[in-house]
């Protein structure tokens, strides 16, 4: 064996790339991963100083293009309402997530038959089912068992805290009669392997302290790289190399000096996000695949998905949660499955985001004029501050070839590497739906007798979920990859990020991409004897 | 926080910029007998606040030339209340100029620890001993658990 030529490579070390690390780690292949980014050190997430709330706001924050860490590369957002959110590095964007957990519903995978709109999926819920299994035990899930949104599924801990804000929403709910559960969440309520619990710090979306989020850095990582996989960081990769014959046979990339490396490989696997893949495939045009690779069907960067949010918040007499607390708590999904007395297809789910420190509560107030500069100040905080609660509502996007990531003709990385460009705009059915979150956001606030209620949408910094743009299907002309993530057009190269999404559902995707990338190794195992066929 | 000695000339912003700076944190939160706080023109509000501009400065000083502008000379110069009354005109802008400057001077105030104590918060950051979060009456949840299933099957 040659020992120069990795027989997988994987490209990011995030959620998708270390979930597919993992899984094939067992074959004994050799596996080499190649990041971009460095390993996150949790000494130095926010909640460690005294100045967490700045420091989120900062070095901590999701818009690459604002925090600019070494890891990170520019991207050209002017001409989308909503502005890209990842992190770069080692644990990918589940550093920088919330946590929240939730599946896909068996009807996300059927969007063209229930509701003749988009694409159904090639695979189904039945199908990732045992994927959202093991990924839930190695990720490891606070939950309740028996929510009525879902299929049957067993959590692996109990459910964080109601506290103050969860108790407060879950009576306006009752009163309602809307659905509303524990959130299904990447925080461990327990002690769950090797993982310390939730200790309340807050600020979970920019890096957990503590240990009690799940992300890949120490969840998925430290077994696969006992089990021989090869993570190499500072590494960032300019293109894919293709043979004559159309099979991909490395990666160029820069190492942490800039040194331009090659990477052979017998398989090429794909774990960027929705914004890096296509941006790596459109930059590995050649002379055989001119238009970008595996790009045949013209569909490399087309179908651009976020979630668009809307933020709807209300002002307390009593005081709440403020600052205390993981941010994940209950949801509602009243409003989930498609209605057609609605002017909208396709819902929304509905999450409760706890409560907020003192510099925030002190930027929103101001911002929004509620608190003054000058004497009135201190009062006018006093009022709000551990007295706000609210959610977001995180709404279903359709695919619209229109949204699209290409190549930026002038922006590039630190690496010389052209940039994405994102075009975005937010569609009527979408705004629709925003519309209907906010007001029913506001009915839930004042029925759980908040005095003053805030709505925004949509959310312009909360572009958190990149979907679509390598999308699966069982179409060659209609889709980048056959329905267990194999490339249409470049036999042993893979995709497991979210790009492979068909649609979004109204949920965040952590949960689900990880299980698909699970589904494509286990997929690539069984099928190894013939696996180029 | 930490006081530091900032020795003048060392400083990226010039003394008057630092006057007009210190002025405009003290008409944005003046000190409250009330409510027993310092004004973040506070000494040690104010020595963190200039130890925290470096990562905005352009923005900053750009922000301090706005007011110049609109003060028709030096805004450091002017009376308290013509100071106030064109820090009212520039809040009223809606220039992200003003965010810049309500970011840095909030920030540093409210993680005094005289401001902490008075909000009644530990003045320490929240890791290593996190908080307390009381659990909540599960028994909200009888009526959910009464509905059917609100899950679409699929084909």
């Amino acid at each position: 064996m040659n020992q120069d030529v990795a027989d997988v490579l994987i490209i990011g070390a995030g959620a998708s790339g270390a979930a597919a690390a993992w899984s094939l780690a067992d074959t004994r292949m050799r596996i080499v991963c190649l990041e971009q980014g460095g390993w996150p050190n949790p000494a130095n997430y926010p909640t460690t100083g005294r100045d967490f709330e700045a420091r989120a706001l900062g070095e901590f924050g999701f818009n690459p293009n604002r925090r600019r860490n070494a890891g990170d590369y520019p991207i050209n957002e002017d001409n989308s309402p909503i502005k890209i959110a990842n992190y770069n590095g080692v644990g990918g964007g589940t550093v920088l997530y919330a946590g929240h957990f939730p599946r896909f519903h068996p009807s996300d995978f059927r969007v063209r038959s229930l509701d003749g709109v988009a694409e159904d999926w090639p695979i189904d819920y039945g199908m990732l089912a045992p994927y959202y299994a093991a990924n839930d035990r190695m990720m490891g899930i606070s939950g309740l068992a028996g929510d009525p949104a879902y299929p049957p599924k067993q959590p692996s801990m109990p459910p964080l805290p109601l506290g103050k804000s969860g108790a407060r929403l879950a009576r306006a709910f009752n009163t309602l009669g809307w659905h509303w559960w524990p959130s299904d969440s990447a925080v461990a309520s327990t002690d769950y392997a090797g993982r310390a619990k939730c200790i309340n710090l807050g600020h979970c979306l920019h890096g957990c302290a503590q240990g009690a989020k799940a992300s890949t850095d120490i969840t998925y990582w430290p077994h696969a790289i006992r089990a021989g996989v090869e993570l190499r960081t500072q590494c960032r990769v300019r293109e894919i190399t293709s043979s004559d014959a159309g099979m991909a046979t490395g990666a160029i990339y820069y190492d942490a000096a800039g040194v331009e490396r090659f990477q052979a490989a017998e398989v090429v696997m794909l774990a960027c996000n929705g914004i890096g893949t296509p941006r790596i495939l459109l930059n590995s045009a050649s002379k055989r695949f001119p238009n970008g690779l595996a790009n045949s069907s013209g569909l490399v960067g087309k179908n651009l998905m976020f979630h668009p949010y809307a933020a709807i918040s209300g002002t307390f007499d009593e005081e709440l949660d403020g600052y205390a607390g993981p941010s994940n708590c209950i949801w509602s999904q009243e409003f989930y499955e498609t209605d057609p007395t609605r002017d909208f297809v396709r819902g929304y789910t509905f999450e409760i985001t706890r409560g907020r420190g003192p510099l925030v509560t002190a930027l929103g107030g101001m911002a929004a004029n509620q608190i003054p500069w000058g004497a009135g100040h201190h009062a006018a905080f006093r009022e709000r501050f551990n007295r706000i609660t609210g959610m977001v509502a995180i709404c279903e996007d359709l695919p619209e070839a229109h949204n699209s990531v290409t190549l930026d003709p002038a922006l590039k990385d630190s690496n010389g590497i052209p940039a994405p460009r994102i075009d975005y705009t937010l569609s009527a059915n979408s705004r629709r739906m925003l519309d209907h979150a906010m007001a029913r956001g506001v009915e839930v606030l004042k029925a759980a007798g908040a005095r003053e209620v805030a709505t925004h949408a949509p959310i312009e910094f909360g572009g958190w979920h990149l979907m679509g743009t390598a999308r699966m299907g069982t179409d060659p002309a209609r889709s980048v990859v056959n329905e267990w993530g194999r490339s249409h057009d470049v036999k042993n190269l893979f995709i497991v990020d979210g790009s492979v999404f068909v649609t979004s559902a109204g949920v965040n995707p952590t949960s689900t991409i990880q299980a698909l990338a699970l589904y494509v190794a286990d997929n690539i195992k069984r099928r190894i004897a013939n696996l180029f066929d | 926080m930490t006081q530091k000695n900032l020795i003048a000339n060392d400083h990226p912003l010039t003394s008057g910029q630092r006057e007009s700076l210190r002025a405009v944190a003290r008409i944005m939160i003046p000190a409250s007998e009330d409510y027993r706080v310092p004004g973040a023109d506070d000494q040690l509000i104010f020595a963190d606040v200039l130890a925290t501009l470096t990562p905005n400065l352009t923005s900053v000083v750009s922000a301090l030339s706005t007011l110049d502008a609109l003060a028709d000379g030096s805004f450091a110069e002017q009376d308290a209340s013509t100071q106030a009354t064109i820090c009212e005109r520039f809040r009223s802008s809606n220039s992200p100029l003003v965010g810049v400057l309500v970011a840095l001077i909030a920030q540093c105030y409210y993680r005094d620890n005289r401001v902490m104590r008075s909000l009644g918060m530990e003045p320490r950051p929240p890791f290593p001993q996190g908080f307390e979060v009381e659990q909540g009456d599960w028994s909200l949840l009888d009526p959910v658990r009464a509905r059917a299933k609100i899950y679409r099957d699929a084909p």
